[in-house]
């Protein structure tokens, strides 16, 4: 299940290129070995200074920039957004959608799936919904899906006898069996890499729905028009694809 | 080698007042009609496209990274809206995988499947990434709940239920900081909520196993909001395991930035 880390070879090869341009400024080739060599000998990967180097930008660039900003953030969070997101590396909503802090409350989980209502099982994400909805009273739910997915990859993968390979994941993304069964019913014939496009964004629908079985939402959709919405983050092609989601009631006929 | 790599391949951050250009106008064909414009509805239109030029900008690397991502980081932080990890440590796509719950905890291995040990399995066996980081916050509202609980939990409350995980942080929190005042206690637990929960990691034997050959490290972090400061802590493995009868964790390399 583990991706391949192309983009560090692909980042080197960039160095390389570099490397090579200021040979050809500077010339000799031994030059040029030595230089590479003298980057390669940089110093180890220190994940203190990584995040000390990022705490202290976002300082300097954020905080100090807009005190007024973040001087009411202090007294509390009024976001309304509840933004439910992929724990990928490289789907987080503060980017794609360029939230800043206090606007979304946000919620990161394999496959950005939103389980129904279960105090006992899924206690957690029924918490950032109780709090989000029923206490901050945020006004829109968003629910964020993307392209090369590894939790839909995984329940896609599920084999139909049951079978765990990975205890907690196989656990987890198999509250999306429903939407798996859809996408296998009007897709099977596919290749696995459309039945996977169409599971990650059927998955949003699926999760949408579990959202209207927690009496928060549903007092929020019913009282205060809560809006629901889905989403879909492709970051092969840089697109973001936005739905809205609506269940309707219609009333009863007598017969 | 993969620190000079890192570098260069760091994207530039997100510029705050950057024009929108390139806006979608028109709502996605799988879209219902009823709705009209999407992202205005939404109120993202303008920030979709900041977000489109930040792509072009950065397109080599976005190429790379749908390849595949290899993040170093696994993030825990809370899914509060002021702490997110992206904004107050600079992550940028590519480098952590996160999870965000409420409170930022991590429930030990007994508990059974939850959705913030899934995601710790994916990260440390799929992805095997090098650093956890729990990462909490001053002002947390779950970790008040934690500490207003009466001992008769309400158990109706999801927030109750989930919140209790930490109920160790808020036992040695009474017993050691019983003569602050509610406030200050909260501030106590805060910080102890994410010593336990770099304890409950190691109830995961995976992770034990990795960070016994010292493949993989565990670190605490506490952001306080109010005077912009951000504390940093690593679990002593080989300290804390010695004391494991005695429940007693041992604690280095701790500093503060401000």
């Amino acid at each position: 299940m583990a991706d391949q880390p192309s983009n560090v070879a692909a980042v080197a090869g960039g160095i390389k290129k570099l490397l090579r341009e200021e040979e050809d400024l500077q010339g000799g080739e031994d030059q040029t070995t030595k230089t590479t060599t003298e980057v390669v000998d940089e110093s180890p990967f220190d994940p203190i200074e990584r995040i000390k180097e990022g705490f202290n930008h976002f300082k300097i660039n954020e905080y100090d920039k807009y005190p007024e900003y973040f001087e009411k953030l202090k007294e509390g969070q009024s976001p309304k957004f509840l933004v439910f997101a992929c724990s990928d590396s490289r789907v987080s909503p503060s980017r794609i959608l360029n939230f800043k802090p206090g606007e979304a409350f946000m919620a990161r989980n394999i496959a950005n799936m939103v389980p129904a209502f279960n105090q006992v099982r899924y206690s957690g994400v029924g918490a950032i919904i109780e709090y989000s909805v029923g206490v901050l009273e945020v006004e829109t739910i968003l629910v964020i899906g993307h392209s090369k997915c590894g939790g839909i990859k995984a329940l896609l993968d599920l084999p139909d006898d049951g079978a765990v390979s990975n205890d907690f994941v196989d656990d987890w993304v198999k509250i999306g069996l429903p939407a798996k069964a859809k996408v296998k019913a009007e897709f099977g014939d596919k290749c696995l890499d459309e039945q996977q496009m169409h599971l990650e964004k059927e998955a949003v629908n699926l999760s949408l729905l579990n959202l209207l079985s927690y009496p928060y939402v549903q007092e929020g959709v019913a009282r205060r028009n809560l809006k629901l919405m889905g989403g879909y983050y492709d970051f092969i092609q840089g697109t973001f694809e936005l739905w809205g989601f609506k269940l309707e009631v219609m009333p009863p006929l007598t017969i | 080698m993969a620190h000079a790599v890192l570098r260069s391949c760091s994207l530039s951050p997100l510029p705050r007042n950057s024009s929108s250009a390139d806006l979608p106008t028109a709502p996605p064909a799988s879209a219902s009609p009823i709705f009209g414009s999407q992202f205005k509805l939404v109120g993202i239109e303008h920030t979709h496209g900041r977000f489109l030029n930040y792509f072009k900008d950065n397109f080599e690397c976005f190429q790379n990274l749908a390849k595949g991502q290899a993040p170093k980081f696994m993030v825990i932080a809370c899914a509060d809206s002021r702490v997110c990890p992206s904004h107050i440590l600079g992550f940028q796509p590519g480098e952590a995988f996160v999870v965000r719950n409420v409170a930022n905890l991590v429930p030990p291995y007994e508990n059974g499947p939850s959705e913030t040990n899934a995601a710790l399995e994916f990260a440390v066996n799929a992805l095997e990434v090098e650093y956890i980081l729990v990462v909490g916050h001053s002002f947390c509202g779950g970790i008040r709940a934690l500490m207003s609980m009466q001992d008769k939990e309400n158990s109706s409350s999801f927030i109750q239920s989930w919140v209790v995980v930490g109920k160790n942080a808020r036992l040695s929190t009474k017993a050691a900081a019983s003569n602050l005042d509610f406030e200050q206690q909260c501030r106590h637990c805060e910080k102890e909520s994410i010593n336990r929960s770099l304890l409950n990691l190691l109830t995961y034997p995976w992770i034990e196993e990795k960070v016994g050959r010292g493949l993989l490290s565990i670190h605490g972090g506490y952001y306080d909001f109010v005077d912009c400061t951000f504390e940093k802590w690593t679990l002593d493995y080989e300290e804390t395991t010695m004391r494991k009868e005695t429940g007693i964790y041992s604690l280095k390399d701790r500093e503060t930035w401000s």
